[in-house]
Formats: structure tokens, sequence, C-alpha cells
């Protein structure tokens, strides 16, 4: 998984909360690589730890409770955990951009909606508060809100709208990176084409790259390049859309898709997970999963593992079967 | 591989409901121990007065008045030489109570209204609110000025004055939060099951809207023990020779340039009571918040 | 079959500063015993306030509902408490539909306490035995809800909704708010407990797959109007309203190998406050025509599968 062209590198990212005097693992030693212009969904359930991620690439856990406790994560070759605060903040917005998920708390309900974009021109570039507002209104035109409606408040805008001007946001100073945090799961289904549609517009004409953490994995399908499944904030299986999709192999990964209502079979019985999703504050010992994987051994329940290959450079999978199974390389980073 | 120690799932879960959690979270917090301390402290001095105060209150002593802090007098004396730390002491009884009755007086009534305002909603809540927007208009002070100069000056008039200036505050906050409870779920829920009203508001409504109005009360005796000072100061509220600590304050304010310990005791006192009131509340506030609730 | 819920021309209205909000119009369809209705449409398309009108929770406007044959649409309190005792529902959001006070034996109880005929340790043996049937485990039942994950809380909701005994239970989008595994999980359950206590449903869901997977029949809905009543199966192998068909091409699906033509919709969305007479759909549609302006007739067009269009025939060329 490690090629020249990769634009954003992950490494072993440890994140911690403290609450109440216990400590959440959020994330654990979470690794993965993107590559210029490509798109990589991070696919798992709620408390996976995947927003933590995207707020750790952006720097923007609150500290406290959150606490970025390892780990590097280098874009473009450089190296953002340890960069001071102020160049951090010009990063911000210019090289990355984030897209939160409820845009009812996003927008700030007592601004306009064309100075809301404005503004993230006039802090990154040098313009005219006259061309940012042009530059803005254009924006606006891109996500398919008429230049009328630019001046209104959010409180105007339907959620699919609102969701949009948030897009427009994002994109306004054209970053190179875009970490979108379940983008559409406020929306209904049809406005829900609509927005992605239009993420992937812009996505090919800026030739952006794209972090798109979903639980849907409908979503990842449709707009994912690689895919990334978190589990108790580790990475149990990584690899290019297609060998993830068409042969799932980590226990969990199977057990999300066999769990999906799917509208092009006809099964009667659903096939769920067993057991509650991982307690954060209490991680079992071994392999995260155990206590809920129908194929869990000793060895499952102890030590750790390493991501071990399933097909050549293209898919990665993190269960000691896996490795049984393949006898293969590790996957050394 | 960053873990902790796994607990065998099948320990028997000991369940504490979310009252008993924040009862934990208030405990250790440390500044609301003090304040708690101080409190206690304060009302222990208050009420053992008789037996632990060196002097009696009222006991006159023109030849030692103003004098200095000493070990005799540990607060010095008056003007008309009676034991400051004495009538400190007994003081607490009138500023205490006047606080305690008056916001009891003040909770009372607004939760009450309140509930009754935001259950039933319509034309009742609009003439209790309206009534309350009349009450409200009036800073609350002066408000409770205008009532003790009408039904005049002592220290029942006082708790009545300040129970009623008082009301709007509870009132508003209980009908907010039971129109919040209101649009929730369970009260549907309780309503699909053949719940009648009557149940809803005592099983329902009251223990999930009562939790903010703990933090409030706190605060309100804060606001009322400075109130009570407020109106003895300037000459409404308790009489004296009543030993209340404002009137003590206004007692003194002549003498401040020479006898600066007339002031500064009764001061230092008011100001720490209020603190420790303010500093609970506030701890209760954190222990009660929700965000904390994982 | 016979219907054991029917819906005649349902209409609820709410008041509001701007005017009347039409949330529900006219909507019919009747449910057999011992079958799922799906509800499917997006937000604001009123199934919720179908779900919640039907069992009494909200007043209706206009029209009747009618139950096991008899017109329940204005009952007096006391037939209420014992409509409510075969009509129930199981609510959304997991988080606020159970009292932060009580524990779950608490809640499964209360239901049981108010009909007066369970004390002690009849109360005991009843409660138990609903907690087993819905897979609560015995260490939890003296958790409040804040200590159980989003599964184990839907899981008090149902049985709190089975405690009455009912006939008919409205599912309000009840997996909506949990995690995908988890979702499986309680429709597993609720699958499980239909066969077992021949129970009916209405399922109100915005999901279409979920939906696809539990119910027998479905009812699309768009802004409080009915536009297609059909058998599962058929409305997703042939869907005959144009909004029907927009609403099951944008569904994603996992199936990376079958790329499906996506219709997008242009357009905003109506408001349903004092609206225009005719089809709610008609300014995103892209079969729009001036008859769409008047209002629509419910037809039968095929076998069972009932369309609210006046184009229905020329766009899915039918006789």
């Amino acid at each position: 998984m490690v090629k020249e062209n990769d634009f954003l590198s992950v490494r072993d990212l440890v994140v911690e909360y403290t609450s109440d005097g216990q400590i959440i693992h959020a994330v654990n030693k979470v690794s993965f690589d993107l590559e210029r212009g490509k798109t990589l969904g991070l696919v798992g359930e709620t408390g996976a730890g995947k927003t933590s991620i995207a707020k750790a690439i952006l720097r923007i856990l609150p500290d406290p409770p959150a606490k970025i406790t390892g780990g590097k994560i280098f874009l473009n070759e450089q190296e953002l955990l340890g960069l001071p605060e102020q160049d951090m903040r010009k990063l911000r917005g210019q090289e990355i951009a984030m897209i939160f998920q409820d845009p009812m708390t996003a927008l700030n309900p007592v601004k306009r909606v064309i100075d809301q974009i404005a503004e993230g021109i006039l802090v990154h570039k040098k313009v005219t508060k006259a061309a940012a507002n042009e530059q803005a209104a254009t924006m606006l035109k891109k996500v398919g809100i008429a230049a009328e409606r630019a001046t209104e408040y959010p409180h105007q805008f339907s959620g699919g709208m609102k969701q949009r001007v948030v897009i427009a946001m994002a994109l306004a100073c054209d970053p190179k990176l875009l970490l979108a945090d379940e983008p559409t799961t406020a929306l209904d289904v049809t406005i829900q084409a609509q927005v992605l549609d239009m993420i992937s517009q812009l996505k090919e004409e800026f030739h952006t790259s794209m972090i798109m953490i979903t639980h849907d994995l409908g979503i990842v399908a449709d707009t994912c390049d690689d895919v990334a499944v978190i589990y108790a904030g580790e990475v149990i299986e990584i690899g290019k859309k297609e060998s993830v999709f068409r042969n799932p192999s980590h226990p969990y990964t199977k057990g999300l898709f066999g769990a999906l209502p799917d509208l092009s079979k006809n099964v009667k019985r659903l096939h769920p997970i067993e057991g509650a999703p991982a307690d954060p504050t209490n991680l079992p010992d071994g392999c995260c999963f155990h206590p809920r994987c129908p194929h869990v051994t000793d060895e499952c329940r102890q030590g750790s593992r390493e991501l071990v290959s399933v097909n050549g450079n293209d898919h990665f999978v993190r269960c000691s079967q896996a490795a049984v199974r393949e006898g293969a390389s590790c996957l050394r980073w | 591989m960053l873990k902790s120690q796994s607990k065998p799932h099948s320990q028997e879960q000991k369940s504490h409901g979310s009252m008993y959690l924040a009862m934990q979270r208030f405990a250790r917090n440390k500044s609301a121990l003090a304040g708690l301390s101080l409190v206690l402290i304060l009302v222990v001095l208050a009420v053992l007065a008789p037996w632990l105060s060196p002097y009696a209150y009222e006991k006159i002593d023109i030849i030692n008045a103003f004098a200095k802090p000493s070990f005799a007098h540990p607060f010095g004396t008056d003007d008309l030489g009676r034991d400051i730390l004495s009538r400190m002491m007994y003081g607490g009884r009138y500023s205490l109570s006047i606080g305690i009755f008056s916001v009891i007086i003040s909770a009372a009534f607004g939760i009450f209204a309140g509930s009754v305002a935001g259950y039933f909603g319509g034309q009742i809540d609009n003439i209790i609110m309206r009534l309350i927007d009349i009450l409200q208009s009036f800073p609350q002070i002066l408000l409770a000025i205008v009532i003790s100069a009408a039904l005049g000056t002592g220290y029942d008039k006082c708790i009545i004055a300040l129970g009623i200036s008082g009301i709007p505050v509870f009132t508003r906050m209980m009908r907010a939060n039971i129109l919040t409870i209101r649009s929730m779920e369970y009260i549907e829920a309780a309503t699909s099951i053949n719940c009648r009203d009557s149940r809803i508001i005592m099983k329902h409504v009251i223990p999930n809207a009562f939790s903010p109005l703990i933090v409030q009360i706190s605060l309100s005796l804060a606001y009322s023990v400075l109130s009570a000072a407020s109106l003895s100061f300037i000459g409404l509220g308790v009489q004296p020779p009543n030993p209340e600590w404002g009137a003590m304050l206004s007692a003194g304010r002549n003498y401040i340039t020479n006898y600066p310990h007339m002031v500064l005791f009764p001061g230092l006192y008011i100001m720490i009571c209020v603190l420790a009131f303010n500093i609970i509340g506030d701890a209760l506030r954190d222990a009660l918040d929700p965000k904390l609730k994982r | 079959m016979s219907a054991l819920v029917e819906v005649k021309k349902l209409k609820k209205y709410f008041d509001t500063p701007k005017g009347k909000l039409h949330a529900v119009d006219d909507v019919s369809f009747e449910i057999a015993k011992g079958q799922t209705m799906g509800i499917v449409g997006e937000s604001g398309c009123g199934k919720s306030t179908l779900g919640r009108t039907i069992i009494h929770l909200l007043e209706s406007t206009d029209g009747q509902i009618i139950f096991e044959g008899e017109d329940v649409t204005k009952v007096n309190a006391r037939k209420l408490r014992e409509l409510r005792e075969n009509m129930q529902i199981v609510f959304q959001d997991p988080f606020s539909s159970l009292n932060p006070r009580m524990t779950v034996k608490e809640i499964i109880q209360e239901p049981l306490i108010l009909t007066k005929r369970f004390k002690g340790s009849s109360l005991e043996t009843e409660s138990e035995r609903l907690m087993d049937m819905v897979g609560i485990e015995k260490r939890l039942r003296s958790s409040y809800p804040h200590e159980l994950d989003g599964g184990r809380r839907q899981r008090v909701g149902i049985g709190r909704a089975l405690a009455l005994n009912p006939k008919f239970i409205v599912c309000d989008e009840p997996v909506s708010a949990l995690d995908v595994s988890i979702q499986a999980q309680i429709l597993n359950l609720l699958m499980d407990l239909q066969d077992e206590i021949k129970l009916t449903y209405m399922f109100v869901t915005h999901d279409l797959s979920v939906v696809r997977h539990i119910s027998d029949n479905i009812c699309v809905m768009y802004l409080g109007q009915l536009v297609e009543t059909s058998p599962s199966l058929e409305l997703f192998e042939k869907p005959l309203h144009p909004y029907t068909k927009a609403l099951l091409s944008a569904i994603l699906s996992v199936d990376i190998d079958h790329k499906k033509e996506r219709i997008l919709l242009e357009g905003e969305i109506v408001s349903p406050i004092n609206p225009r007479s005719g089809c709610r759909f008609a300014p995103r549609c892209p079969y729009v025509c001036d008859k769409c302006n008047e209002p629509q007739q419910l037809e039968e067009v095929q076998p069972n599968h009932f369309v609210s269009c006046c184009r229905v025939r020329k766009i899915n060329d039918l006789s």
C-alpha cells in the first residue's frame, strides 16, 4: 500500500480521551495511506473512532478531554502532529477542509451564507472583501444554489441545501484534502443522491483527495476507491474497494455485509453480528473483535496481530485466521 | 496495542441511577467539598450560637466600644461595645434562615406555577407567564425593597419580600424543563400505555425536571443571603438590635475610616457565605451536566 | 384475509402561525391480520404523523380509522383505554423513549401495573416473561437506560409495547437510530415476534432496504399524500409512480459490479403548509403535465397495486 503517489500518510495514530478518570482508547495505532486524487472510505459503526481520526488529522480534537498520544501524520511529506499551531492554522481550510455531519449545527445561524464562505477565503487568500464575495458566489453557484439565495441565512435553507453550503465552504479555498464526516447521514435518500453526485463532480474538477467517513457501505461502493474498515479504533481490514467488496476477509467485515438487508438478494433472515459493539474504556485482550467472532480461537484472545495480505498489495486484513489461511506476507509500514 | 484490563463479561453490574453518579462526581470535586464545609461551619456556628458565642449578642459594654480585634474580642467590638464575633454567629441565624425560608417560598410557588404553565400550555400558560413577566420587570432587589417598604420592616416581612421576588426565576426554569420533557418520547410512550395525566406528571415529568432546579436553589440561596444583607443595610428588613450581617455593615459604615474592623468582618462573612453557596451551585451544575453522562 | 386495520381518507392537519400544515392528506389503505405494511417516504412525508394518528396519540382531522371492523375514529376515554391495549407503538429514538429515572424492570412493569390485572408475583412472572421474550439479559434488568446500548434500549421499548398484549404495533423507524449490526438483530426480533404471537405491524421507515425485508405490502408517501401502494416485491421490481422510481434509483447498493442508473430529481420540495391542490410531487417530476395540478385519484392500476398519478399508464407503457 505504500506508494510513490501517497499524498496523505497516517502512521500508528493513537488518540485517547479521559473522562471521569477513565481512559477511552478511541484510536489504537491506525495507519493508512491516501493517494492524490483518490477517495478513501473509513467505514465503521458509531464509536469506532473514525471521526476522531479525521479530527486528529485536522488537529481539532478538544484537548482536554482528547489527546493524540502517538503516531505521525504526513501530508505531502510534511509531518502534521509536530507542527506549531500557527502553521497548522494556515493549513486548515486551505490545504485540508472538513465537511461535518450535521449541517444544522455546522453553519452559524446569525451569519449570511455568503459571508460564511467568504470568511474562509479572506483568512487564507490575500484578496479584497469584494473579491472574496465574488469567489464565494461562484462557489455557491457550483453547488447549485442560485445567486439570489446567497444573502440568506441558514435557517431559510432546507437540510440538503445547508449541506451544500457546507460543502461550498469546505471547497472554497480549493483544499488538497477533503475530510467528509458522514456528510449525508442527516439527509433524505433523494437529496443524498444529489449531494454525493455533486461532491464527486467537484472532486474531479479540483482533483481533491478525500476521506469519506461513513457507516453506510452503499456510500462507500458509490464514492470510494479504497476502503479501511475500523473497529474499536483499529484498522481491521484495508484495501482497494473492489477487492474488499468482492472478498471481505475479516469476520467483522463479513458480518457487516451479511447484516445488510440487500435489495439484490432475497434473504428472509438477516445475519446480525452477535453481541454489542466494543466498549472503548474496556477493550478485550487480544483481537478487539474476538468476543463477537464466530471463528474465535485461543490465539485470538492473546497478543496482537499484523495486517496480512489477502490479495497482493491491494488488500490487507488483521486476523490470525487470515494469517493462517494466506500464510502470507505481513504488511510492514 | 494499548488496551486496558478486560472485565469478564459475566460480572454482575452494579447499577446506579444518574443521581447517584452525579453525587459521586460532586464528591470528587475538591472546591465543592470546600464550599460545602464552609456552609456547614456557618450553619453549625449559627445553630449553636447561644452555647458557642463568648458573649451575649446584645451585651452592651460602652467602656470597650470600638475595641480593635484582640484576644478578648477576636473581631473587635462595635459602637456599643458589643462583641462582633458573637454578633456574627447570631447573625448567621438571621441571614441563613432568611435565605432558606425565602428560597423555600420562591421555589414552592415557582415550581408549581412553572409546572402548571408548562404542562397545560395554552391560555393557562399565557396568563401565568404574563404575571411572571410583570413580576420580573422589576429588578429583583428593587422588587424586594418595594414589597418590604409596603409591608413594613422586620424579619418575617423580609422573608416574604425576598420570597416573592425570587418566584420568576423558578417559574421560568421549571416551565422550560417541562417543555423539554414534554417533547420526549417517553411521555408519549406513557400516554400510549394508558398512563393518566396525573401519573405522568408525578412519575415521569417531575422527577426528570428536578435536577437543574437543585442548582438553581443553591444559587438562589446565595442571592437571598446577599439580598437580605442589602435590605438590612438600607434600613428595611431586619432591624437593630438584631445582629443581621447587613445591618451590622450599615451600622459600621460611619466608622469605616477609623474602625474598619466593624465593616470588615461582617463583609467577609457575607462574602464567604455567598461564595460558598455559589461554589456549591456551580459544582452541582457540573456534576449534573448531561454531557458527562456516557 | 380480513383487514385488521383499515384507514379511509385519513387526514391530519396542524394549525401553524403560517397556515394549515397538511401532514397527512387523504390516505387510504388496509392491513390484513398477521401482515406487515411498510410506510416509506422521506422526511416531512407524514409517515410518523400517520402512525401516531392511527393509534390515537394524535387526533385525526378527518377520515376514518377502522379496527377489527369497528369504526374507532372518535372514541370516548373508556373505549380508548381498551383500544390502547390492542394498538401499541415502538418509538424511533431509543434514547428519549425511555424514562431515564426508571430501571428496565420498572419500565416493563408499568403498563402491566396500569391494567390493574397484575400484582406481586404475577407481576414478576409476567415481566420476566416479557424480558425473556425480547432478549434482555437477567443481569441488566435492574439497569437504567443510560447504562445500555441503543440495541438493548430498543429491546426494552419493544418489551414495553408487548406488555399490553396488543394485536397491532406501529413501529416508527425502530432501527433508524441503530448501528447496522444491531439493526439486523432488532429486525430479526421483530420478525420472530410476529411469527410467534401473530402480530400485525405498520412499519414506518425511510430506509428502503429495511422495509423490503420486513414488509408484505408497502405504501409510499410524499408530503402527506399516498402516491403508491403495492405488495413489497412488486414495488421494487416494477415501481410505477415517478417518485417511487426516483426513490428506488437513489438507493446505493453495495453491489459494485452492477451500477444503476440514478434518477436525479431537480427542484426543491414544496411546503406542506397551505399546499395547492393536485400532486405535490409535480414541481420535481420529470413527467409533469397540466393535469397534475388537479387532485389525483388512487387507482388500482394492477391487482393490489394502487397508484396516484394521472400519467401512470403512459409513463409505464400500460394499457
